[in-house]
């Protein structure tokens, strides 16, 4: 066992990232909600509790201003005041903030809320796009790397060095195969979200597919990677897990991100995961436009970038 | 032209694989590169296909495209089917009027039935036998075959060396890893290697010729450090004896023998 140090590192470094990232990640209670305060502040303030804090001020906007802050993410809350009575907007796809707030709510006079873009606050409409995310991760990363090592494993990789290939052909020619099933899994999951689920497709097909390619090829990346650091299936197999891991825990698939600790929150935002998730339920739920959506998109794309093209150097370099 | 490795160095960290190691490879010869295991037989093949790098001395190869690898692990695609698998090496290859040869190998092979057989559905000596074809399809120049013939009937054994036979007897220059000491007596060249390094090389002939003393064929051994079992008989080498006074010495001698003066232990 003290030979096989992978399978050490596994038995002590999962429990361990599992404890320490569950500790400080698994938290639903959004204790500081973003709220965005439209129109003239009264005389005595907002009447806000201390739960809610002001991320964003409109004194001339409207209704309609408020609705964009929360379909561009500005903020979960708006607060919409009037000489009458105050409208409130909560956006549903933030679930955990809009529970909070909803609670809080309940205490402001004359205030009318309407939670938005999902309405019933139901779980499967926020979890289901994310879910999408989690299966291209997990079905991807292990057909990749799993493939590419039994090949290796088969001698394929040291018959094409002899044959007129070049390392871009061989990897072109294992990666695409890969992608194109990757690609298939995801319009299946998003049509069996749409059709079984009920998740609204609201936002652009073309932002949609953006999202999704950016990630694939992140996916695609961190197969070859790990293809490329293992030595057999098993190991492929372990390594796989200790990626998966954590992109689940910060990426905002299940625990809220605005409830974690920054340490945790700077860990995910280096996880294409994370931005695939803010990605898919924006232009699924919100119909964000590309406006609101660039920074995670670039940011998306980025990763994707590094990820793909260090596998790629990994693999030709193997190969030549 | 002729191929090979003049005084090659392989190490992997801090072990030695190939110690300063020759091999000189003429087309239309068979080489056969025999020793025990972790010898460097696999190495050296690796270094002459060109999937490895030496650390030190020199390499000839041809081209990429003109060499025929078998390694260890057959290279075979499992999931595609006996004709695929040729039909792939044949498109890889840009070959043109492949199809009446790529009949004739699978033919030689007894492979021509098999055509529409998944790879990964072989048995061990077709899936051996349908890498050597595919190995041989472009007409490589050099042909190197890692312990093919491993763990096989002696049917498949005996096609496999047909097939050698026949591209060596078309020019091809062929090396090949054994593990069975009659089929190197059958090559033109052999190298013996332990631990890394030449212990003989030469014709079979020459090699067993040049071992020292005489071996006896006994029913107990009286220098059991020198002995080795055949069958229910020992065999004994006894450096100091009269070749003359000794039984017939094969190659499997002459390999143990070296094995035993390089300090290899008995079997």
């Amino acid at each position: 066992m003290r030979r096989d140090r992978r399978t050490l590192a596994l038995m002590f470094g999962v429990p361990i990232i599992m404890l320490t990232m569950f500790g400080y990640a698994a938290r639903f209670d959004v204790k500081k909600i973003p709220t965005a305060v439209v129109g003239p502040v009264p005389a005595g303030g907002a009447g806000l509790g201390p739960g809610f804090d002001i991320v964003a001020r409109r004194p001339a906007g409207d209704v309609a201003t408020a609705r964009r802050l929360l379909r561009d993410s500005r903020a979960d809350v708006a607060l919409v005041t009037g000489p009458d009575r105050t409208d409130v907007l909560v956006d549903g796809v933030e679930l955990f903030s809009a529970q909070s707030a909803l609670r809080r709510l309940a205490t402001l006079p004359r205030a009318r809320v309407e939670v938005l873009y999902n309405p019933s606050l139901s779980t499967a409409v926020v979890m289901v796009p994310s879910i999408i995310g989690f299966i291209l991760l997990f079905v991807g990363l292990f057909i990749t790397s799993l493939g590419v090592v039994r090949e290796r494993e088969q001698g394929t990789f040291e018959q094409f060095a002899v044959m007129p290939l070049r390392p871009l052909d061989v990897i072109v020619g294992k990666i695409a195969p890969y992608f194109a099933v990757a690609a298939l899994n995801m319009v299946l999951a998003v049509v069996a979200g749409v059709v079984l689920f009920d998740v609204p497709f609201r936002g652009s097909v073309v932002l949609l597919a953006a999202f999704g390619l950016a990630f694939l090829f992140a996916v695609q990346g961190f197969g070859v990677l790990v293809s490329t650091a293992s030595r057999s299936q098993g190991e492929a197999v372990q390594l796989a897990i200790l990626i998966i891991l954590p992109q689940i825990m910060v990426s905002g698939m299940i625990f809220p991100i605005r409830a974690m600790p920054t340490v945790l929150r700077w860990i995910g935002a280096v996880m294409p995961l994370t931005y695939f998730n803010i990605g898919m339920r924006s232009v699924l739920l919100k119909a964000a436009p590309l406006a609101a959506l660039w920074f995670p998109l670039v940011m998306l794309v980025g990763l994707a970038a590094v990820v793909f093209v260090v596998s790629v150097l990994l693999f030709r370099r193997e190969l030549a | 032209m002729s191929w090979g490795a003049e005084r090659v160095v392989v190490r992997f960290g801090a072990t030695t694989a190939l110690d300063g190691v020759s091999l000189a490879v003429t087309p239309g010869r068979v080489h056969a590169v025999v020793g025990g295991d972790g010898s460097g037989k696999s190495t050296l093949l690796r270094l002459l296909a060109g999937v490895l790098r030496e650390d030190g001395g020199t390499v000839r190869r041809p081209p990429p495209h003109r060499i025929g690898f078998v390694s260890a692990g057959g290279g075979v695609v499992p999931d595609l089917t006996v004709a695929e698998n040729v039909e792939f090496v044949a498109h890889a290859h840009r070959l043109s009027g492949w199809r009446d040869r790529a009949g004739d190998l699978l033919q030689r092979s007894g492979l021509a039935a098999f055509g529409d057989r998944l790879a990964g559905h072989l048995s061990g000596g077709q899936h051996r036998k349908l890498a050597g074809t595919m190995a041989l399809l472009p007409g490589p120049e050099l042909l190197i075959l890692d312990e093919v013939t491993t763990g096989l009937d002696p049917d498949s054994r005996l096609e496999i060396g047909r097939l050698v036979a026949g591209a060596a007897a078309s020019g091809t220059a062929v090396v090949t890893a054994t593990a069975y000491l009659d089929e190197a007596e059958r090559a033109e060249e052999v190298l013996l290697l332990h631990d890394g390094r030449v212990l003989a090389a030469g014709s079979p002939r020459s090699i067993i010729a040049a071992v020292p003393g005489c071996i006896d064929d006994l029913d107990a051994p009286d220098d059991p450090d020198r002995a080795w079992r055949r069958g229910r008989r020992w065999r004994q080498w006894r450096p100091a004896g009269d070749r003359r006074s000794g039984g017939a010495m094969t190659l499997e001698d002459a390999a143990i023998v070296s094995e035993l003066a390089a300090g290899g232990g008995a079997r």
